[in-house]
């Protein structure tokens, strides 16, 4: 059962120390920091459903990000809807789009649908750019009135920040529930050899829809969480293609396939890329870096950080996931 | 006895290629059914069309009574009728256990994880891969490859096995096993389809044969009147030591 | 002369581009079923090629096409080496992804040195009027070559031993081997010239737009729809599908904003494939 299982304590552990460190000490700064690694850890462990547990490269996966974002924020601005019912509609709404979407592109293979994935990104920017209700390039503000019910901005950006870490929580729970289930072993089956997995009874066809659907969820909720918080959004901020490829970055890193990949991944190469932006000479490099690191983890260690120390220590497979 | 599988007319073109052309044949409850012909005669082919890999162009499928044409190969899996593939594919980056995990899942039965696991050990056992079932599937030899293919499908509980090409590449003690094996599925209730090019095997293996060239039934009767079959012969004409072989085994 | 019909023409020649471009994509795709997602930046990196040369050399850019070219065929050794030799036989995702790290450092670095800035090629040759609408000398000029290119690119693959090697492990490569074909060689060469090609039409774009570092992407998208349209491993029919492409863009474009074009081209990629989806005329990818 879940319980027994190590890293699920791991995950609680590491929410509980991620809200209790910046609130102990009011320390808004380490809150600010800490967000942007929530953040990411959401971000890689959704798109590690895709990537790594069903063989299939999503390279437009920010675009859920920025769609909740935008859904959340018109519901809270235009329909003055409260925070956490925007939010979960936000990942409702992107959900079923994603689920639509997926079962036309879902049916093109590897790396054809990887192309497609970049075509639904830029689909979507380009739609979300000229639609009216959204405010076109311009985009949408959060107005004063809308922190309001939440007891002022202070208060407000707080509530945000256990919300977010809830998510990142969720996200790495949902990774781990779904890997030693049969749900996952079918996944694991496509990723493997699609088509004999089909010979074996996998519906395929259904379980890509469905994942590509599900890894959708949370990364929208999280969006329109933080674009709340940001107080504003538009086109270029909402769906950074940089984005979705450092979300890659991090997976491999990490180790694709896992739960504690997508994390460690993430946190490491959060920390990594907040240093190279606050160095002017770096930053211009931090395309480099990413592809560099890339290629790196490729060539010499394909499983990533997590599948190095399973072949050091083969006995953690069990316990780190 | 009654017919598990009833294949009427079924075909199919590949571009310029007629692969099968208007095949029929009945494959009856308990039997072990042979598939042979000579190269390029549409056995796999055929395969692929009972159980859904490709769409029939013409005719129909019936297994256990329910029309099965046009069915996805997971759905034919669930009605009970399960393969093997003549190039192995095993789940190579999974172990030995958790690929005929993943056929006692979505099989027949559809069982849930902890009830796939048993079934996976029993047939495992049964298959004599048990002591290899932590092992990645990759590292494998090529008789533990087929074997874990067999096993992958008889994990989905079918009713029909379609085996194809089981014993090619396996040396003579590996044959017998799984000669041996096949023998133990039919006795335990499974039937058998299986395509060979092992004439000795398949002539002893068999209750009855289809015999396949350039994508036409030309046969369809026991062992014994095949070898007897003068379009059979002349079918296999170009190999000399087959016409041997077919006497020899009778 | 219609505005639509000069517009086709017009598209009709760019096309052609488009083709050449696609050309270097299909032949790597087709000879080692490899997705080179480097190919947007090595055009890039033609553009800047020609740029450079122009500038230093101030010769004619059409005489510049064989240094952009040789240069092209040693930086995809280097790609090859880097990214895709080791990954040949391992799962298409793994190339997929080394491929596309090679093209965020390629895209890094040129953002370093050139910004996002825009830079051209200042050369112009006279054009052809015909009443109402002149067809500039740079466009037809580039048609030419790109048709004279990929003549050429013909001629090798159906002529030269080595096109013939290439062709032969396209079709069947553990084949290619028992006859004594080295396949890592020609897999090398072949991507190498896929490298070429996308350099080469990368330099003759320089000389018909504006350009950035970032220009290479809509030029790889359009090589995608074009590949899928004419088949895996047939260049010659990515040129025609090249100059098709060209003309719908040129059919369409007086209607529609600009900005739209690579979405419809998308559109056009994603149902192309959802309908066909080995390709129109393809082979099975693994």
């Amino acid at each position: 059962m879940m319980l027994r299982r190590p890293l699920f304590w791991l995950i609680l552990l590491l929410a509980a120390v991620f809200a209790w460190l910046p609130k102990h000490g009011n320390n808004v700064a380490l809150r600010e920091d800490l967000i942007l690694v929530a953040v990411a850890i959401i971000l890689t462990s959704n798109l590690n459903l895709m990537i790594g547990y069903t063989g299939y490269v999503n390279f437009g996966h920010i675009v859920f990000y920025g769609l909740g974002g935008y859904v959340g924020l018109y519901l809270m601005t235009v329909r003055s809807w409260h925070l956490i019912p925007a939010a979960l509609t936000a990942g409702v709404a992107v959900s079923v789009l994603a689920l639509l979407f997926g079962l036309g592109i879902l049916r093109l293979r590897g790396a054809y649908f990887a192309l497609a994935t970049i075509g639904v990104l830029e689909a979507v920017q380009a739609f979300v750019s000229n639609f009216e209700s959204w405010g076109r390039s311009t985009g949408m503000y959060v107005s004063f009135e809308s922190y309001v019910p939440m007891g002022g901005p202070k208060h407000a950006l707080w509530l945000t920040y256990f919300l977010i870490i809830g998510v990142m929580a969720l996200s790495l729970m949902l990774s781990l529930g779904i890997r030693r289930s049969k749900f996952g072993l079918g996944l694991f089956a496509i990723r493997e050899d699609e088509d004999a997995a089909i010979v074996l009874g996998v519906n395929a066809t259904l379980y890509k829809a469905i994942i590509y659907s599900v890894s959708a969820f949370l990364p929208a909720v999280a969006g329109a969480l933080m674009f709340f918080k940001n107080g504003m959004i538009d086109p270029s901020i909402a769906f950074e293609y940089m984005l979705s490829l450092e979300g890659i970055v991090m997976l491999m890193l990490g180790g694709q396939g896992t739960v504690a990949g997508s994390a460690l991944g993430a946190g490491l190469y959060e920390r990594l890329r907040s240093y190279l932006l606050t160095s002017p000479r770096l930053s211009a490099f931090h395309l480099v870096i990413a592809g560099a690191l890339l290629l790196l983890v490729i060539r010499l260690a394909p499983g990533g950080l997590i599948g190095w120390l399973y072949r050091l220590v083969p006995r953690s497979r069990e316990v780190i996931e | 006895m009654t017919d598990l599988l009833q294949v009427r007319g079924i075909s199919k073109r590949f571009g310029g290629l007629q692969a099968v052309a208007d095949v029929s044949f009945n494959l009856g409850e308990g039997e072990i059914l042979g598939l042979i012909g000579p190269n390029g005669a549409g056995k796999t082919t055929l395969f692929n069309l009972v159980n859904g890999v490709f769409k029939s162009d013409a005719g129909t499928i019936t297994f256990l009574g329910k029309d099965i044409t046009g069915r996805s190969p997971d759905q034919v899996v669930h009605l009970g009728l399960a393969r093997t593939h003549q190039i192995v594919r095993p789940l190579s980056g999974m172990s030995v256990l958790e690929n005929v995990i993943v056929g006692a899942c979505f099989g027949r039965e559809n069982q849930s994880m902890r009830e796939a696991r048993a079934t996976a050990l029993e047939v495992l056992e049964r298959v004599g891969l048990a002591d290899r079932a932590n092992s990645s599937a990759r590292a494998l030899t090529l008789a533990g490859k087929k074997r874990l293919e067999v096993a992958r499908a008889l994990a989905a509980r079918p009713k029909l096995l379609l085996l194809d090409e089981v014993l090619a590449g396996l040396n003579p003690t590996e044959i017998g096993q799984m000669i041996a094996l096949i023998l133990s599925i039919r006795d335990g209730g499974v039937s058998v389809f299986m395509i060979e090019h092992v004439m000795q095997a398949i002539m002893n293996l068999s209750d009855r044969i289809v015999v396949l060239n350039l994508g036409r039934k030309i046969a369809e009767a026991p062992p014994a009147e095949v070898v007897k079959n003068a379009d059979v012969v002349e079918a296999y004409l170009g190999f000399p030591d087959i016409v041997d072989k077919l006497r020899g085994a009778q | 002369m219609s505005g639509i019909l000069a517009s086709m023409i017009d598209g009709l020649l760019i096309g052609s581009v488009y083709g050449l471009a696609a050309m270097g994509l299909s032949l790597i795709w087709g000879v080692m079923d490899v997705i080179n997602l480097t190919h947007g930046a090595m055009i890039a990196l033609g553009m800047f090629g020609m740029y450079l040369l122009f500038g230093a050399s101030a010769a004619n850019p059409y005489l510049l096409l064989i240094p952009v070219i040789a240069a092209g065929l040693v930086l995809g050794m280097i790609v090859y080496w880097l990214s895709v030799s080791w990954v040949i036989d391992r799962p298409q995702l793994m190339s997929l992804l080394s491929t596309f790290a090679v093209n965020m450092m390629v895209i890094g670095i040129g953002t370093a040195i050139w910004s996002t800035s825009p830079y051209n090629v200042n050369f112009s040759l006279p054009g052809i009027t015909v009443g109402a609408y002149t067809f500039t000398g740079n466009h037809i000029a580039a048609a030419i070559s790109a048709v004279v290119i990929a003549l050429l690119l013909e001629l090798f693959l159906y002529r030269t031993r080595a096109g013939k090697a290439i062709r032969a492990v396209a079709d069947n490569r553990d084949a290619a081997e028992l006859m004594g074909i080295s396949s890592t060689q020609v897999l090398m060469v072949a991507f190498a010239i896929g490298i070429a090609l996308a350099a080469a039409s990368g330099a003759l774009v320089s000389t018909l737009f504006p350009f950035t570092i970032l220009s290479g992407a809509s030029y790889q998208l359009k090589s995608f729809v074009v590949t899928v349209l004419a088949g895996l491993g047939k260049p010659f029919g990515a040129l025609v599908a090249g100059v098709l492409l060209g003309l719908l863009e040129g059919a369409v474009s007086p209607f529609i904003a600009v900005s739209w074009i690579p979405l419809i081209e998308f559109g056009l990629f994603v149902v192309v494939l959802i309908l066909f989806p080995r390709g129109i005329f393809g082979r099975a990818t693994a």
